[in-house]
């Protein structure tokens, strides 16, 4: 049924779809990486490094442009011109990790930056250490809102 | 069914995404720990990348026979089936690119040579890494304009 959905989906839809699906690869795409590295960094400065810029050079463009999509595709969707309790669980899902989840980003960010200036003066593992619980749990957020954004439950 | 597809897909992304930080990185390693260290990050994308191609080969094909209104002679199906026949070779000709300085790396650290390699830094900036690389990524692309496009649907 969803293929069908997607079949009848007007074209003016498809650039705003493939905005919002770009944004969202690249921003779990990031969200890997960077717990991928700084979770086999160990205490190799360099690798806590890399990991900390995987998360702000790929995983937050890709939010902004995740989320520029996400409001784009609502807006042609004609989602915004509905009562608040007529929108599909689906789409309050995908709603609450974008929004959610980007503060959740925001404060890994800070954190991270924190801990990367203090590894200079030999500090900074453990901030770092938080940061990739972070980025777990907001991989398993998004896998979520993956889930629930082509699935479309309820 | 279609959920599950979508997640294989975004596995594959994140693996190459990792593999684009982990090239990134690796243009400025000159020694063999250096670039030995990057073998379990390189494992995980390697596991990711496994996990999204077949998990989108094989959903999509069940998607293409059990979804009303597609069949699998479609010609954006059948188009989406030769660009990923494309990337996986593309993807394995980019990792034996870059497996060369990993061996590298090892014959060094095996004869005891720790020290900054100008050869092993030669193979780490490998061009046709790079350019396999970007390759496979532009296919990966085209896939998704495919997948959102249905040209012919």
């Amino acid at each position: 049924m969803n293929g069908l959905l997607a079949a009848m989906r007007p074209d003016s839809w498809n650039f705003p779809l493939l905005v919002h699906a770009f944004g969202a690869m690249l921003l779990v795409g990031g969200l890997f990486a960077s717990a991928g590295i700084t979770a086999t960094a160990r205490r190799d400065v360099g690798f806590l490094r890399l990991g900390y810029w995987a998360l702000l050079a790929v995983a937050l463009p890709g939010w902004v442009i995740m989320r520029i999509g996400a409001q784009w595709i609502y807006n042609k969707e004609g989602w915004d011109e509905l009562p608040d309790d007529l929108i599909p669980d689906w789409l309050g899902i995908g709603f609450f990790a974008a929004d959610v989840g980007g503060l959740v980003l925001l404060v890994s960010l800070i954190v991270g930056g924190i801990g990367v200036y203090r590894l200079r003066t030999g500090g900074g593992a453990g901030l770092l250490r938080a940061t990739l619980v972070l980025s777990v749990i907001l991989l398993a957020a998004y896998v979520v809102a993956v889930w629930a954004m082509s699935g479309k439950p309820g | 069914m279609l959920a599950l597809h979508v997640l294989s897909a975004f596995s594959l992304v994140a693996g190459i995404i990792t593999f684009w930080v982990l090239i990134v990185a690796v243009r400025r390693t000159d020694t063999p720990e250096g670039t030995l260290r990057m073998g379990p990050v390189s494992r995980l994308a390697n596991a990711v990348i496994g996990i999204g191609m077949g998990g989108t080969i094989i959903l999509g094909i069940w998607l293409a026979f059990s979804v009303g209104g597609y069949d699998i002679w479609d010609w954006w199906i059948l188009g989406a089936l030769v660009l990923w026949v494309i990337a996986a070779a593309l993807g394995q000709r980019a990792g034996n690119a870059y497996l060369q300085s990993v061996k590298k790396a090892q014959e060094l650290e095996a004869a005891g040579q720790t020290g900054p390699n100008a050869e092993l830094l030669a193979l780490n900036r490998t061009s046709d890494g790079v350019v396999l690389q970007v390759l496979v990524s532009a296919v990966i692309l085209l896939i998704i304009l495919d997948m959102i496009w249905k040209p012919g649907a």
